[in-house]
């Protein structure tokens, strides 16, 4: 019976997941289009993209890069579903990392010198994102003892937020987010606006179903990069929908208001203010005596 | 109308190429874009990538150099695709057309589906010709069917018809004659 409801709870999370992240998208739009005084397109806009893209020819310019797209979209939906049934965060994290790998190496198997330059940047944002992630990881092991999510959330029900005991570690978390989601200032590997440097960046030889489906890998790596954010606000739900909300509508004005830098700039930033923040409260943790 | 035609129809994508504009048309193709005009409320996106666009914008006259660049941007968009020609160099060669070197209007080069005459058009005009590319996409699109596709993650198994690329080794002097048939031969 528990297994029956796990399972049921697993495949209602893959159907509503790229609904919400969809629907997220679209509302992103929405509010860019007016923070520049345009009246921007509907919130189902995203939809519509993702369905004529399944409509259009098919072609590859690597047979192989159909497989890639759809393990990355493989490794995504297993890394929502052990966070929905509070498995392990740690393996939760690598699972993730293997679903941008597998983006990265779809990039690299074909010749165009955009699409390789393009996860080349990927790579170099894997490196600036990954440690702060793990130390997030740590930081909740010292506090709870465990890695498992199911104790993450039971402490928390029992001793109050993680929040409270890691805001400088949710601080950076907050700024990697920024990589994450592709936005500005660090969307240099593939950008959600028209223009850049290089073309498209990461998805540059992909097109009509592939990029279909890399676009919903992103929107699901949304979902659960949001349902992260609500870890830290583990003891009342709607508290942590609410903080996700207010960072997501905080990383679209980050978006708007910022122009795009450079790979170099992003390693520094991350590395001095970022795993600076989250290493400083490591260390407060283990001073103050956390469970070591 | 089916979902996909639907799609289609609520997100068109375009791709502006500019063969060697005086610019005044591809100013008011990007005042589309600005927030007085705003034609991403009907899903337009200005996408840079051939690959990923639905819609191709010309502007300008044809020339012999470009040519080949025009033709390779046109094979890359996959199907079903429609080709706008802006302005009155695009769509004819304009007060170039008797130029050595400009081959005359776009549809010298590639089929074109949809003219918007002026020089240089206004935006309403320009959008206008995009909802006539719509109705062009949808035909295709039902052609598309038709003919059907069958193993498409090969890239020997392209369903649009290719235009042909001239050999930038070709060594004869002449301008190269072209059609957009592949059948006739040179």
């Amino acid at each position: 019976m528990d297994l029956l409801l796990k399972i049921l709870i697993g495949l209602l999370t893959v159907i509503i997941a790229p609904i919400l992240g969809g629907l997220i998208a679209g509302l992103d739009r929405v509010i860019t289009a007016r923070f520049q005084s345009r009246q921007g397109p509907g919130v189902f806009q995203p939809f519509w993209d993702v369905i004529k893209l399944f409509g259009k020819e098919r072609f590859a310019v690597n047979g192989f890069q159909i497989l890639y797209v759809l393990v990355s979209l493989a490794f995504a939906i297993g890394a929502l579903l052990m966070l929905i049934l509070m498995q392990d965060i740690l393996m939760l994290i690598f699972v993730l990392a293997f679903s941008t790998v597998s983006l990265i190496v779809g990039a690299m198997c074909v010749r165009s010198p955009y699409s390789k330059i393009g996860a080349m940047r990927e790579i170099i944002q894997i490196m600036a994102y990954e440690p702060v992630i793990i130390l997030m990881a740590i930081g909740m092991y010292m506090i709870t003892g465990s890695f498992s999510i199911e104790s993450i959330i039971n402490y928390q029900v029992a001793n109050g937020p993680l929040f409270f005991q890691l805001p400088l570690v949710f601080i950076s978390f907050i700024f990697i987010l920024t990589i994450k989601l592709r936005k500005s200032p660090f969307d240099f590997s593939m950008s959600h606006h028209g223009h850049q440097e290089l073309i498209k960046g990461l998805t540059t030889e992909f097109s009509g179903m592939q990029l279909a489906l890399i676009e919903i890998t992103h929107w699901i790596e949304n979902v659960l990069y949001l349902g992260l954010i609500i870890m830290f606000f583990g003891n009342n739900i709607y508290i942590g929908l609410a903080v996700a909300a207010f960072c997501y509508f905080l990383e679209i004005i980050i978006d708007n208001i910022s122009a795009r830098t450079t790979w170099p700039w992003m390693l520094k930033i991350s590395y001095s203010f970022g795993l600076g923040l989250a290493l400083t409260n490591i260390i407060w943790l283990y001073l103050k005596g956390g469970i070591m | 109308m089916g979902l996909f035609d639907k799609a289609a129809q609520k997100s068109p994508w375009i791709i502006h190429f500019d063969c060697n504009s005086c610019n005044g048309c591809d100013i008011e193709i990007l005042a589309c874009l600005t927030p007085l005009y705003d034609v991403e409320r009907f899903g337009v996106i200005n996408v840079g990538n051939p690959k990923h666009a639905d819609i191709l914008i010309v502007s300008g006259a044809v020339n012999q150099k470009n040519q080949r660049v025009l033709k390779n941007i046109y094979n890359e968009i996959p199907e079903p695709k429609a080709v706008i020609a802006i302005g009155a160099c695009g769509c004819t060669g304009g007060i170039f057309r008797e130029c050595y070197n400009v081959m005359g209007g776009i549809d010298t080069v590639i089929p074109v589906d949809v003219y918007v005459p002026g020089c240089s058009p206004k935006p309403e005009a320009i959008i206008d010709g995009v909802v006539k590319a719509l109705g062009k996409l949808e035909e295709k699109r039902k052609k598309m069917k038709e003919k059907g596709e069958e193993n498409p993650f090969l890239p020997e198994e392209f369903t649009s018809e290719l235009v042909e690329i001239p050999s930038l080794t070709s060594e004869t002097k002449e301008p190269v004659s072209v059609s957009h048939n592949p059948e006739e031969p040179k």
